[in-house]
């Protein structure tokens, strides 16, 4: 076995990593590279707090082998902001309505609702839960995730029609 | 968890993938997508020493040409849910591509993948059975077609030799009184299926049957094909008690074992319901299709 160079974009920064094929990529963020916001759950695929966008789709990072990585663009939820000041809104969104109790799902809720309202920027309340369904929440907190999702893509349509008014 | 050690190539061509695939010999596994091998190999339940990955040695294409649906093995689950192409063709794929796993499954899985892993539960083994598609195949001996009901043996297990990958999917497309249906039971979202069934009902320009096609998956070690449940729609206008009749016949024509999550006779009772709606589907969908009345599907 040798060790492989595998080079990924990582939140816009590149990264060159040298990785033992059998290393998944989840391995490789938390632990070579530092980008802890990636959380381990079940290692299966199932629980989805492992989430991050490659090339800006959702995958498993538990079940991605870093070299297949390479190459690719990687977007943890660093990606999108990072800290106090610095939140994406629909981090802020989270905040407010309490949509985080113990915060182990956090990142791949945020990661998977964000790339959902990119591709679905008016969704109904059933499409985010169905958006949703592969992320569990072992707080059950689910009804205050789906209440920030929604409020969130509706502040986003009403920021829109503003400037469209505007314009 | 972690995987035992391998050796990871990347394929840039079938042929490629072929030419490491012999060299490794029946230790080499392919992977595309991953989602199924990888977390077998996870749980150590798969040690393969070689790891040819063909994720990269071909387009994604989907192509419709002149009655036949062809798809290359490594267009993803989330394509057959969005490509127009198939929402023409054979929209069936795309009903039934919804309820793989979850969004994170269905962005790296693969067609291919899914019927070369032959997992008795999986949707797109069971629904090419009922669609009479095939696999195109390339491997040392050169290429191939093999007929999806001959392609699954039993668990797991396929009737690919060592070496041999599929490389695309054939689907015919049916003619214009075709109406299909895909239903599953779950106990959740993302659950392995407890029980699915396919139907496939075609209809003559006199909205009579001419054709039908039933197989059920999940409840065995391979899906199961129990159209001639529902023979007896054949030359009729396919009616409600028909389908409630033909469903009973094939949950009767199956031998269902109990699984962790559901008695033999529940799976036999929803064999029976699912068999019913999907049929009933199907024909509102055909009718739909010859314009005789609302669904387009």
């Amino acid at each position: 076995m040798t060790a492989t160079e595998v080079s990924f974009e990582l939140n816009g920064r590149p990264v060159q990593v040298g990785v033992e094929p059998n290393q998944s990529l989840i391995e490789v963020l938390r632990t070579q590279v530092g980008a802890t916001d990636v959380k381990h759950g079940c290692g299966e695929g199932v629980c989805g707090t492992c989430t991050v966008l490659l090339d800006g789709e959702p995958v498993n990072s538990c079940l991605l082998f870093a070299v297949q990585a390479d190459g690719a663009s990687v977007t943890t939820l660093r990606g999108l902001g990072h800290d106090e000041g610095n939140l994406h809104p629909l981090q802020e969104s989270f905040l407010e309505h309490g949509g985080s109790q113990c915060g182990f799902c956090t990142p791949g809720m945020v990661l998977t609702a964000h790339w959902f309202l990119g591709q679905n920027p008016r969704p109904t309340r059933e499409e985010i839960r169905e958006a949703l369904g592969g992320n569990l929440c072992r707080c059950t907190g689910y009804t205050k995730i789906v209440d920030a999702v929604d409020d969130h893509a509706r502040a986003n349509r009403s920021d829109h029609e503003e400037e469209n008014r505007v314009a | 968890m972690y995987a035992a050690a391998f050796e990871y190539v990347r394929a840039s061509s079938w042929n490629e993938a072929v030419h490491h695939l012999s060299e490794a010999g029946d230790e080499a596994r392919v992977v595309a997508g991953g989602q199924s091998l990888v977390p077998m190999m996870m749980l150590r339940l798969a040690e393969p020493t070689v790891l040819v990955d063909v994720g990269r040695a071909a387009e994604r294409s989907i192509q419709g040409t002149d009655g036949t649906l062809m798809l290359s093995a490594l267009v993803r689950h989330v394509d057959l849910e969005r490509s127009l192409v198939v929402a023409e063709a054979c929209p069936v794929l795309a009903e039934a591509a919804t309820h793989i796993g979850n969004i994170r499954v269905r962005h790296r899985g693969t067609i291919g993948g899914s019927l070369a892993h032959a997992e008795p539960t999986a949707e797109l083994p069971c629904l090419a059975v009922a669609l009479g598609a095939s696999v195109r195949t390339l491997g040392p001996g050169g290429e191939r077609t093999i007929a999806a009901d001959d392609l699954f043996v039993t668990h797991l297990t396929t009737s690919l030799e060592v070496g041999e990958v599929i490389t695309e999917v054939e689907v015919p497309v049916g003619g214009a009184g075709r109406g299909t249906c895909f239903l599953e039971m779950a106990r959740r979202t993302g659950d392995f299926a407890l029980v699915e069934v396919a139907a496939v009902v075609d209809l003559d320009g006199n909205g009579r049957c001419a054709g039908v096609r039933l197989v059920v998956g999940a409840t065995a070690d391979r899906p199961a094909d129990v159209s001639s449940a529902a023979e007896p729609l054949l030359g009729e206008e396919p009616s409600e008690r028909a389908a409630q009749e033909a469903g009973r016949a094939a949950a009767e024509a199956l031998e269902i074992g109990p699984s962790t999550h559901g008695s033999a006779s529940y799976r036999r009772e929803i064999v029976g319901v699912l068999a019913r709606r999907a049929l009933l589907s199907a024909t509102v969908r055909a009718r739909g299709a010859l314009g005789q009345d609302g669904d387009r599907r």
